[in-house]
């Protein structure tokens, strides 16, 4: 199962402060174009990728509050360990698991 | 981590917390400031990481120069406080703050708690509202403040509430594109509070100007919606909504941004022993505490939104007065004459924010109104349904309820569902809100990522929800 949307895509656009340095992160094997100062969500979401799969449905999860609030955001990173997305800032070569939920 | 027990603790570090800082070290205090952020401003004056560079005006607004001042004064007692950025408060608990930073868990052992944690998003589910590209008003705010980041292209911003139309301004000002602004609320929900609504002031005259700015950007607005639902095939493509006369319409996005203004956060206050009263304008279960923010005497003092909405300015005020109240309860000479001038200018706030709640009215009604297979607990996929069955468990309380259906249980606490569900099990019992109860404050008030470090002493901790 991937976390790539089947239909329509959930994108963040960018429409400011994108003179910031690059930095890439791995969603599984997929390297993917992030910027410094991203939060792992703003990251994710800007390249089109779903964070993960509900694990009381068959839906497709991208955040909510992101401010921290409603959890819906975390992601597991290749280590093993879960992490918020929308309150995690990317460092460069930052590995997440592509697969998620049961 | 810390080895004395310092005197007062303080949690949160947006404009409250930063003034009831700044408030002790004048007096001589030297306080502990803990925040989950990893910068100061809380949630309006949110600042961005490291390298950006869009100035305070165009992250700001109107409230660039409020916002410089608040981030100025914590910079001003950054060496006079023991400030912990990035660190959550998770537990308070007989004068200890349980906290997880940046080092891991630690503990600080307190004599006095101010709790400035502040709001988040009032949210009414509706159908579809799950689905990818559908975020809080203050999460697509935040995107855009912190990120440089719009949450689709177009934008849809529906709800109600002060932000619905700061926040459209913020993202077609940026240069996103906003498809539509969708108000449940009407212009005749103003008029009979008009009166209270001119004790704003300045504040009004803005939130006047914000409202009638997307008409000449050719924006639409449309006001007295029903929304119908979100819908898509693995995310958002469309939002549908019935207009005052009970049309149907469809207006694509791939961002939406939800949101009936703010409630506060009172997990802490609850675990700190606050008192907890029914409020009936916010439909919400607050920490009780006198006109200054004293809780608990001596012991717990609350300032700022997480004591009750009352806006940025008034959390300013509430955090001043809440770090007085504790000068004066421990024996230290403030200034009398400054304490009635911030009484004064905070009665004037809140005879506003009482007006403005009952000119944005927040649609209760259309939770209670929800068909049963709409999910209501987006943590653990439960609907309106299962909530409604709750109505049979005697007493039909919300904590039997989750018990029963597991609404309330899932990771956020109730924070985002718990409204929502209240209302809907009230409405199934056919009795008030308030008789149903509240979903407790548990500790840990947020879950504990399982890091390496956090593990062992989260598992001392049996009450540690693992996440
Ligand atoms: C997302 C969002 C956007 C908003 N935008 C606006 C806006 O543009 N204009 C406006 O007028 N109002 C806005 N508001 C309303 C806002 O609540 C107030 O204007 C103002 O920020 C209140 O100040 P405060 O100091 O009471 O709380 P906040 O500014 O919310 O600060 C509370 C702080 O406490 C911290 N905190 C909370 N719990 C814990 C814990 N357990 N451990 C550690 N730290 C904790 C938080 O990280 C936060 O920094 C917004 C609210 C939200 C939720
Ligand atoms: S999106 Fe709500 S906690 Fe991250």
């Amino acid at each position: 199962m991937s976390t790539q949307s089947p239909g329509a895509t959930c994108r963040l656009v960018r429409v400011a402060e994108t003179e910031r340095p690059g930095v890439t992160v791995f969603h599984g094997a997929r390297p993917l174009p992030a910027l410094a100062g991203d939060t792992l969500l703003t990251a994710l979401l800007c390249n089109g990728v779903a964070l993960r799969r509900s694990e009381f449905d068959e839906g497709l999860r991208a955040g909510f509050c992101n401010m921290g609030a409603c959890q819906d955001c975390w992601v597991t990173l290749e280590d093993g360990s879960r992490i918020r997305a929308c309150t995690t800032e990317v460092q460069d070569g930052m590995r997440i698991r592509a697969l998620d939920g049961p | 981590m810390s080895e004395r027990a310092p005197a007062v603790l303080i949690v949160g570090a947006g404009p409250a917390g930063t003034r009831a800082a700044e408030t002790l070290v004048a007096h001589g205090v030297r306080p502990v400031v803990v925040d989950e952020g990893l910068r100061s401003g809380g949630q309006i004056y949110r600042q961005p990481p490291e390298g950006f560079s869009r100035p305070a005006s165009a992250l700001y607004g109107f409230e660039a120069r409020k916002a410089e001042a608040v981030h100025a004064a914590l910079a001003a007692v950054r060496e006079s406080i023991d400030y912990r950025p990035g660190t959550l408060v998770w537990n308070v608990e007989g004068g200890v703050a349980q906290t997880l930073g940046p080092e891991g868990v630690g503990r600080i052992a307190f004599d006095s708690l101010i709790l400035a944690t502040g709001a988040m998003d009032r949210v009414i589910p509706f159908p579809g509202w799950t689905l990818p590209g559908a975020f809080t008003m203050g999460g697509a705010q935040v995107a855009l403040k912190a990120q440089g980041c719009a949450i689709g292209e177009p934008v849809v911003f529906m709800g109600t509430g002060p932000l619905l139309y700061l926040v459209a301004y913020q993202y077609a000002h940026a240069g996103a594109r906003v498809a539509a602004i969708l108000d449940t609320s009407s212009a005749a929900d103003a008029l009979p509070v008009l009166p209270g609504l001119l004790w704003g002031g300045r504040t009004f005259a803005k939130g006047l100007w914000y409202m009638t700015w997307p008409r000449t950007a050719g924006i639409p607005v449309r006001r007295g919606i029903v929304p119908v639902a979100a819908e898509g095939e693995g995310a958002l493509e469309a939002v549908r909504y019935r207009d005052r006369r009970g049309r149907e319409h469809r207006v694509a996005c791939t961002g939406l941004g939800i949101g009936y203004g703010v409630k506060s956060e009172v997990q802490l206050a609850e675990l700190a022993g606050c008192e907890m009263a029914f409020d009936p304008l916010a439909q919400q279960w607050l920490p009780e505490a006198d006109g200054d923010g004293r809780a608990r005497d001596g012991a717990v003092y609350l300032a700022g939104d997480g004591a009750g909405v009352a806006g940025a300015d008034a959390a300013e005020l509430r955090g001043r007065l809440a770090a007085l109240a504790w000068l004066a309860d421990h024996g230290i000479a403030v200034d009398r004459g400054e304490r009635a001038r911030l009484r004064a200018k905070l009665r004037r706030i809140m005879r506003f924010r009482d007006a403005l709640e009952r000119a944005l009215p927040v649609p209760f009604h259309l939770a209670r109104a929800l068909p049963d297979e709409t999910v209501i607990c987006r943590c653990e996929v439960i609907t309106a349904g299962e909530i409604r069955q709750g109505r049979a468990l005697d007493p039909a309380e919300l904590n039997r309820a989750k018990a029963y259906t597991r609404v309330g249980m899932g990771r956020c606490q109730g924070r985002v569902c718990g409204p929502a569900a209240a209302q809907i099990l009230a409405d199934a019992r056919g009795c008030d809100v308030a008789e149903v109860g509240r979903l407790r404050g548990q500790a840990p008030v947020k879950p504990l990522g399982i890091r390496a470090g956090a593990l062992a002493a989260v598992e001392d901790n049996s009450r540690a929800a693992s996440i």
